[in-house]
C-alpha cells in the first residue's frame, strides 16, 4: 500500500441541477490520511461535492478517483468511502448492534469478526454495553456516536462526514470536537468534513477548502486561511475582520482610511486597488489618542469573557472592529496602532461590473434583463453585443416596486468599515456589485437602478 | 343551561347517546341473539348448528380463502404501485394518487355494476374469476395509500446510508425499505382483508349469485327470519376480524413505527 500521495482526485466537475449551477468547475486533491474540511455558508455547493464523492449524485461533468481508481459513475455501494450524515440516518428497525454491523453482514464478514469489529467500534465511540439498546431510544449525540461507529466498523478508505455535530447542542458539539480529532489521528484513515461553523473547521482540519457559489475560494492549512485570506468573501467568512477598501501605493506602503501605513506586502504594483484586512486582535487601542497612529470615539463596547469588543469610529467616518482585554469607555477618545505585519492586502476580486448588453437604440441598451437608457455610444447599432461596466457606487438600489427597472436579492453583504459591498443576484441570474451607506439585509428583494451617465458601454469583443 | 353548556364533557354526550344507540346496543343484540335457541332460552344450538352443518362453514372457510387471495393479490399490485408514486416528484404522485382514488367517489354498487358490464362487453364469464377481479378493483386504493403514506414518509438518507454501507438496491430494498414499510402493508392487509370476509353485494353481482360468501349467508339468513343464527353466524366473523385487528396491531407495534393509517 502506498502511505504517500493523493486518495481523492477531483477534476473539473461541474454539476447543474435544473435550475442552478451548484459546482462550477471545481478540482482539489485530498491526500491520504488527513483531515480535509469543506466550509462554506449554506448552499455554496459544499454538501453536493461531498455527495459527489459518496456516490449519491452524479456530476454533470468532470471525473472523480478514489484511490487511484476512476469513481464517477461508480454506485455507493462499490465505493471504498462511508458517510456520517447530519441527521443521523440510523435504521429505526435495527437495535444499535445491527445498525453498526449492517455494513460486515453485507460483505459476509465471519460472525466472531463482526461481533469483535463492532465491540471496537462501539468502545471507539464511548458506546460499550449499549448494543441492544434500541437506537430511537437514544439521545442525538449518541445517535451521532453510533452513526459513527457504523460508518468507521467498515475501514472505509475515506470517511465522510456531512455537517455530523450540526444537529448538536453547543457542549455535545465541542466535546465530539474533540473526539473526532483524536478518532482521525488513530485511525490514519482520510477525512473529508462537511461544514458550514468556522470555527469547527479551524480547530479540526489540516485543510480547509473554503467556497463560496460552487467555486473554492481557497486552499489551505487553517493557519494560512486565518493569517492570509485570498479575497474579501475568505476574510470576512474566517473570524472577525476589519475588510478596507485601500490603494497600494507602492511595495510595502499602502494607503486606507485617508492615510498611509507600512506593510510587509509586495508585488501588487504601484497606486493598484487592494482590499485590506485588519483582525480585530491587531488594532492596538491607547487612552493617549495624540501618540496613537490614528484616533478615534468608542461607539459601543462589548464584554466577551476574555476580552471586550469594542467599535471605534474614526474622524473621518471608519468604523474599526477592536479586541482587547482593557475596556474603554464608550464616547471616549482613544489612539489606535496596527503594525506592518498585521496589515494584509488582497487583490481586489473586481473593482466595478461588467455585464454584456444588447443595443436597443442609439441611447437605449438592454441589461440584466431590462432596457436602461444611456448616452449615445459611437461605432454600435441597434442589436449589437455591447460590454457594459459601471462602478459599485453607481448602482442605486430602491425598494419601491414602480421606481427600480430590474430586480434582484441581496445574496452577500460585506461591511467595510464606513460601506457596505453588496452582491446582488438579479432575477436573471447575473451578479451585480453594489457599494452603498443604505444599510439592507440579506435575501431582501431590491430594484436596481443605473443613471444614463453611469454606463460605460463598448463593443462586445470575442 | 349555559352552564351546563360550558362544561366541554357534557358535549360528548351527544356521542354517547349515538355509541350507545348505533354500536353498543347492536353488538349486545348480537351477542344476546347468537347464545339463545329460536325458543328464547340460553343455548349453544346455533354455535353447534354451524359447526354441524357444513354448508355455512364451507362457506366460511371458502370466503376466507377468496379474501386472502383477494389481499394477496391486492399487496402483490399495490406495493410496487405505491412504490412507483412514492419515487415520483410529489407534484406529479398527488395526481396519480388522486386518479387511484377517484373510483372510490362512486358508489361500489354502480361501479360493481359497471363491471358486470363491462365483462358481459369483453364476453368473459362471470364466477370466482370475476369476483376475485372485482374485489381487487374495488380494495386496490386501500392497499397502496397506506404503503405509499409510509413509504413516502421515509427518510431518503435512510437509503442512502444502507448504499453507503455496501448494500446494493435489492439488499436495500429487503434489509431497509421493505422491513420500514411494514406498517403500511399491515395497515393495508387489514383495510383490505376485513371489508373482503363480510362483502355480498360484489359476489351476488358478480357471479350472478352463483357463489355465496360468507356475508351472502349471513344476509339470507336474516332476511329469512333466522335472526339467531345470523346473529351467531355475524359473532363468529367479528370474532375472526378482531383476532386478525389484534395481530395487526402487535406487529404494527413490533414494527416500531407511525405513517401506518390502523
Amino acid at each position: 500500500m502506498v502511505e504517500s500521495g493523493n486518495i481523492i482526485e477531483i477534476k473539473n466537475i461541474t454539476k447543474h441541477f435544473p435550475d442552478k449551477v451548484v459546482l462550477d468547475d471545481v478540482s482539489l486533491s485530498v491526500r491520504r490520511g488527513e483531515f480535509l474540511t469543506i466550509l462554506g455558508p449554506s448552499g455554496c455547493g459544499k454538501t453536493t461535492l461531498l455527495r459527489l464523492l459518496a456516490g449519491f449524485n452524479s456530476a454533470s461533468s468532470g471525473e472523480i478517483s478514489i484511490d487511484g481508481k476512476a469513481m464517477t459513475e461508480t454506485p455507493p455501494h462499490l465505493r471504498p468511502v462511508n458517510t456520517v450524515f447530519q441527521r443521523y440516518a440510523l435504521f429505526p428497525n435495527y437495535n444499535v448492534y445491527d445498525n453498526i454491523a449492517f455494513g460486515l453482514k453485507l460483505q459476509k464478514v465471519d460472525k466472531k469478526e463482526i461481533e469483535q469489529r463492532v465491540k471496537r467500534a462501539l468502545k471507539m465511540v464511548g458506546m460499550t454495553d449499549y448494543e441492544h439498546r434500541d437506537v430511537q431510544s437514544l439521545s442525538g449525540g449518541q445517535q451521532q456516536r453510533v452513526a459513527i461507529a457504523r460508518a468507521i466498523v467498515n475501514r472505509p478508505k475515506v470517511l465522510l462526514l456531512d455537517e455530523p455535530l450540526a444537529a448538536l447542542d453547543l457542549k455535545m458539539r465541542k466535546d465530539m470536537q474533540i473526539e473526532l480529532k483524536e478518532m482521525h489521528r488513530t485511525l490514519g484513515i482520510t477525512f473529508v468534513y462537511v461544514t458550514h461553523d468556522q470555527e469547527e473547521a479551524l480547530t479540526l482540519s489540516d485543510t480547509i477548502v473554503v467556497m463560496n457559489e460552487g467555486k473554492i475560494q481557497q486552499i489551505g492549512s487553517p493557519t494560512d486561511i486565518y493569517n492570509e485570506p485570498c479575497n474579501s468573501f475568505v476574510a470576512d467568512f474566517i473570524g472577525e475582520s476589519n475588510i478596507l477598501n485601500a490603494t497600494m501605493v507602492r511595495d510595502r506602503l499602502v494607503r486606507f482610511m485617508n492615510r498611509e501605513f507600512e506593510c510587509i506586502d509586495e508585488g501588487f504594483g504601484e497606486n493598484v486597488e487592494v482590499d485590506v484586512v485588519v483582525r480585530p486582535e491587531d488594532v492596538y487601542i491607547i487612552r493617549n489618542a495624540e501618540a496613537a497612529m490614528f484616533h478615534g470615539v468608542v461607539r459601543s463596547s462589548i464584554f466577551k469573557g476574555v476580552h471586550y469588543e469594542m467599535l471605534v469610529e474614526t474622524p473621518d467616518g471608519y468604523e474599526i472592529q477592536i479586541q482587547d482585554y482593557n475596556s474603554f469607555d464608550v464616547g471616549s477618545e482613544v489612539g489606535m496602532m496596527i503594525k506592518p505585519a498585521d496589515i494584509h492586502v488582497m487583490r481586489k476580486e473586481r473593482t466595478e461590473n461588467h455585464v454584456e448588453g444588447v443595443m436597443v437604440d442609439s441611447t437605449h441598451v438592454s441589461l440584466l434583463g431590462e432596457t436602461f437608457e444611456c448616452k449615445e455610444v459611437e461605432g454600435v447599432s441597434a442589436g449589437d453585443k455591447v460590454d457594459v461596466a459601471f462602478d459599485f457606487g453607481a448602482v442605486e438600489l430602491t425598494d419601491d416596486a414602480d421606481d427600480g427597472t430590474s430586480w434582484g436579492t441581496i445574496r452577500f453583504i460585506l461591511y467595510k468599515g464606513d460601506r457596505y459591498h453588496l452582491t446582488v443576484r438579479t432575477d436573471e441570474g447575473e451578479n451585480i456589485y453594489v457599494d452603498t451607506h443604505d444599510v439592507w439585509e440579506d435575501l431582501d428583494e431590491v430594484g436596481i437602478k443605473l443613471s444614463p451617465e453611469a454606463l460605460r458601454i463598448t463593443p462586445h469583443k470575442g | 343551561m349555559l352552564k351546563f353548556l360550558s362544561r366541554r364533557r357534557n358535549w360528548s354526550i351527544p356521542y354517547v347517546i349515538f355509541l350507545a344507540v348505533f354500536v353498543v346496543m347492536p353488538l349486545v343484540l348480537v351477542l344476546v341473539y347468537a347464545f339463545q335457541s329460536e325458543s328464547g332460552g340460553f343455548s349453544f344450538a346455533n354455535f353447534s348448528k354451524f359447526i354441524n352443518q357444513p354448508e355455512a362453514a364451507n362457506t366460511f372457510i371458502y370466503s376466507i380463502g377468496i379474501a386472502l387471495i383477494t389481499t394477496i393479490i391486492s399487496l402483490a399490485l399495490g406495493y410496487p404501485a405505491a412504490y412507483i408514486l412514492s419515487r415520483m416528484r410529489p407534484a406529479r404522485a398527488r395526481v396519480v394518487v388522486m386518479l387511484f382514488i377517484l373510483p372510490m367517489w362512486i358508489n361500489v354498487l354502480v361501479r360493481t355494476l359497471a363491471t358486470v358490464a363491462l365483462f358481459d362487453f369483453l364476453t368473459l364469464p362471470l364466477g370466482e374469476g370475476a369476483l376475485i377481479f372485482g374485489m381487487v378493483y374495488n380494495f386496490l386504493p386501500f392497499m397502496i395509500y397506506p404503503i405509499y403514506n409510509v413509504l413516502q414518509k421515509m427518510d431518503p438518507s435512510l437509503i442512502e446510508a444502507a448504499e453507503d454501507l455496501g448494500a446494493t438496491p435489492r439488499q436495500v430494498f429487503r434489509h431497509v425499505v421493505f422491513p420500514l414499510s411494514m406498517p403500511g402493508i399491515v395497515s393495508g392487509v387489514m383495510m383490505v382483508f376485513m371489508p373482503t370476509i363480510s362483502t355480498f353485494a360484489i359476489a351476488e353481482l358478480l357471479t350472478m349469485n352463483n357463489i355465496k360468501l360468507f356475508g351472502t349467508t349471513i344476509q339470507e339468513n336474516i332476511n329469512n327470519g333466522m335472526w339467531h343464527y345470523g346473529a351467531a353466524l355475524s359473532l363468529i366473523m367479528l370474532v375472526i376480524i378482531g383476532i386478525t385487528t389484534l395481530f395487526g396491531d402487535q406487529s404494527a407495534e413490533d414494527a416500531a413505527n407511525d405513517g401506518g393509517l390502523l
